[in-house]
């Protein structure tokens, strides 16, 4: 390891200049933090995190709808953990719940589909969230419903990577040099999801593992291109990655949902960003009976910051809040929240 | 959630298996893979394996892990949903 990490340190200093790389994914920017790799690192070479944290890019209107489910007589809402602090216009759903809002806890969307068939006579509601790795777990519950429990549904918040990094990169808000793109999204949607990136923004890639040895691979290979001026997408996370994916989640994904666009924190409306529930499950579609919420004001309206760290212009020690208002334990906004999260991360090791 | 832990299949019963992580076992499924055998290894999220490993890349993952194991020995290892 330590001759990647001179590898870096000599590749840095040959380019004579300031890089900055962007880790698209919450789970890096966790990982990169826990080993400690940034202090280790050249002082040009700047690692800023992107919008690839699920639970922080969920905007509040998706919040509202699941806290007027929670509170809907008869309805319980099925979660993943990460979700149940997220702090929206109307409070969390942790808060809900200890009013008396029905909030169910599960770690897959099969405990959730479990929990419906054990509880017939109310209506269950997975909210569900997360990019490509997550979204064909959901696919394979609400397929299986359809036959066999009739109160399972699902509030569909699930997007896709590529159109809101090709929104990110087009808005040029960020300089970058380059991009670690997300290990566990490529396993299921396969690394030539990002060959548009090179070809048409000239930024090389590198699908990268998580563990310390991968991610100084990682920024090895992409400072290399860097200095050799070349931009491809390359896969350091060879043995879970492959260009294609795995074509029998992309199926059943491609079954049960359709692109759309989706509103994301931090970075608005893009079309094509999102997936919905396609017309053959329309009947289990939490969106066919979930009343609109009321229009209130826009997302960041407590003083938060988090669409700015979610496009990498802004770190989490610039926002007034962090440390202060700001806390895991008393969050103002979903980037301290949620484990993948930048300010959350940013919080816990520096 | 996002287990990058090789867990190992121990039982498959269709699309359901038993697999054993770190020496406990759990249900999952195998619903989004082809071809899983019993003594495979999978990649993990949400209940779901998602990815089988061949042996070396097994021993890869493993020989890596071993690595921040013994880095974060006062740390527990948090995993994170997933991106
Ligand atoms: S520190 Fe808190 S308030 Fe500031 S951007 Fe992060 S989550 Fe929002």
């Amino acid at each position: 390891m330590a001759t990647k990490l001179q590898e870096i340190h000599e590749l840095a200093a040959r380019l004579k200049r300031p890089v900055q790389l962007m880790e698209v994914c919450g789970t890096h920017t966790m990982a990169i933090f826990r080993t400690g790799l940034r202090n280790l690192l050249p002082a040009s070479l700047r690692l800023l995190s992107g919008p690839g944290c699920p639970v922080c890019v969920t905007p509040d209107r998706y919040l509202d709808q699941a806290l007027i489910l929670a509170n809907t007589p008869g309805t319980v809402v099925a979660t993943f953990g990460d979700m149940l602090r997220v702090p929206g216009r109307g409070g969390s759903l942790e808060a809900a719940r200890a009013r008396g809002a029905q909030v169910q806890v599960v770690y897959s969307p099969l405990d959730a589909l479990q929990f419906a068939a054990a509880h017939p006579d109310r209506r269950v509601v997975f909210l569900g969230i997360g990019f490509e790795t997550t979204a064909p777990t959901t696919a394979w519950a609400l397929k299986e419903a359809t036959d066999s429990v009739p109160n399972f549904f699902v509030l569909c918040g699930h997007k896709t990577m590529p159109a809101a990094l090709a929104a990110l990169l087009k808005s040029g808000e960020v300089r970058l040099d380059g991009l670690i793109c997300p290990g566990h999204v490529s396993v299921i949607a396969g690394a030539r999801i990002f060959d548009f990136i090179p070809r048409e923004f000239g930024l090389p890639c590198v699908v990268t593992g998580f563990e310390p040895a991968d991610l100084l691979d990682g920024l090895v290979r992409l400072l290399r291109q860097i200095a050799g001026q070349r931009a491809t997408v390359e896969i350091q996370y060879r043995r879970c990655v492959t260009a294609a994916g795995n074509a029998k989640a992309q199926a059943l994904l491609a079954e049960v949902f359709e692109p759309c666009a989706a509103d994301w924190r931090g970075l608005g409306p893009i079309p094509g960003s999102g997936l919905r529930i396609r017309a053959a499950y329309a009947g289990r579609d939490a969106e066919g009976f979930c009343p609109a919420p009321p229009d209130a004001a826009p997302d960041d309206v407590r003083g938060c910051r988090c669409g700015e760290v979610l496009r990498g212009v802004l770190t989490p020690p610039q926002c007034p809040l962090f440390r202060q208002a700001c806390t895991p334990d008393s969050p103002r906004g979903a980037c301290m929240v949620s484990s993948e999260g930048t300010c959350a991360a940013y919080y816990r090791y520096t | 959630m996002c287990l990058a832990i090789p867990a190992r299949v121990v039982e498959v019963n269709g699309d359901q298996a038993l697999i054993e992580v770190l020496g406990v076992r759990h249900a999952a499924s195998l619903a989004l893979l082809e071809g899983v055998q019993v003594g495979d290894y999978v990649l993990l999220h949400a209940g779901f394996a998602l990815h089988k490993w061949t042996a070396p890349e097994a021993r890869e993952q493993e020989a890596l892990l071993q690595e921040v194991f013994a880095a974060e020995e006062n740390e527990p290892r948090r995993q994170a949903a997933g991106g």
